[in-house]
């Protein structure tokens, strides 16, 4: 086993961990907790990629922005202060369901032949500035949408969160 | 060198785990993590089609741009449906707001 495998083991453990956490923690604090811990681990997956740029995007998007506003809603509603079940009644299936699914992926993912496909066995490196200038100017239009559908989610969930204020 | 296959198995780990949380969790806040955990799957996957099958191209990696960005604005909108959802009925669990079931 070559170190870059030792390394990818260890992340990918820290990874399914985080995720099984996330899935299984009876508070919805730990939960949420459990989610910064798997979010982190899947930025050093990208980082094992050599997608670096998104490897930071998701460290500050994820790791910080998304899981302190998860943070700050369990807040607000209060969800720790009622010690309740936290798991609905259709559990079981949930977990043939899951099951089902992972083992029909993994399936998939075994059978299939990727070295047919042209997988490569080394790993290029993608530089930041041509992933910079690849979305600028050939997925520019996408990226004004994306701006587009940004600020309309914020606004809207700030008028949202706002109504009630308003109506007083 | 790590196999492709490593990264789409932990992707459909991942992904696998998710579909568990949506389905079995009750909190709307859980559900949304659930979900987050599900997106993070797929980036992985996408990053992983883009090193091993079109290196010189950067279309997953473009993609994971686009999932990340539309995730964030997703949380944003989906917190606040919860808060208000939360100040309607006082409560975020998804199997207690059944005003339209019949």
């Amino acid at each position: 086993m070559t170190l870059e495998e030792g390394i990818f083991y260890v992340v990918a453990a820290v990874t399914v961990l985080g995720g099984l956490g996330v899935v299984l923690a009876r508070s919805v604090v730990y939960a949420a907790l459990f989610l910064i811990v798997a979010l982190l681990g899947v930025a050093g997956v990208f980082l094992l990629l050599a997608a670096e740029f998104l490897a930071i995007v998701q460290v500050l998007i994820y790791g910080a922005a998304v899981t302190i506003l998860i943070l700050f809603v369990l807040m607000l509603t209060r969800a720790r202060d009622v010690p309740q079940a936290v798991d609905g009644p259709q559990k079981p299936f949930a977990f043939v369901l899951g099951s089902a699914l992972l083992g029909l992926l993994v399936t998939a993912i075994v059978t299939t032949d990727w070295a047919a496909l042209g997988a490569t066995e080394q790993i290029t490196l993608v530089p930041a500035r041509e992933l910079g200038r690849s979305l600028f100017r050939n997925w520019s239009v996408p990226f004004e949408v994306a701006s587009l559908v940004l600020i309309v989610a914020l606004v809207g969930a700030v008028i949202l969160a706002r109504m009630e204020e308003e109506e007083e | 060198m790590i196999p492709i296959q490593h990264f789409l198995v932990l992707g459909a780990i991942l992904f696998a785990l998710g579909v568990y949380g949506v389905l079995a969790r009750r909190s709307a806040v859980l559900i949304l993590m659930s979900v987050e955990l599900m997106l993070q799957a797929v980036s992985i996957n996408f990053i992983a089609f883009a090193a091993y099958l079109a290196p010189q191209e950067f279309r997953g990696l473009i993609f994971a741009i686009f999932v990340i960005t539309i995730a964030a604005a997703e949380v944003g909108l989906a917190l606040a449906i919860i808060l208000r959802l939360f100040r309607n009925r006082a409560t975020a669990n998804v199997d207690e707001v059944d005003t339209l079931r019949w």
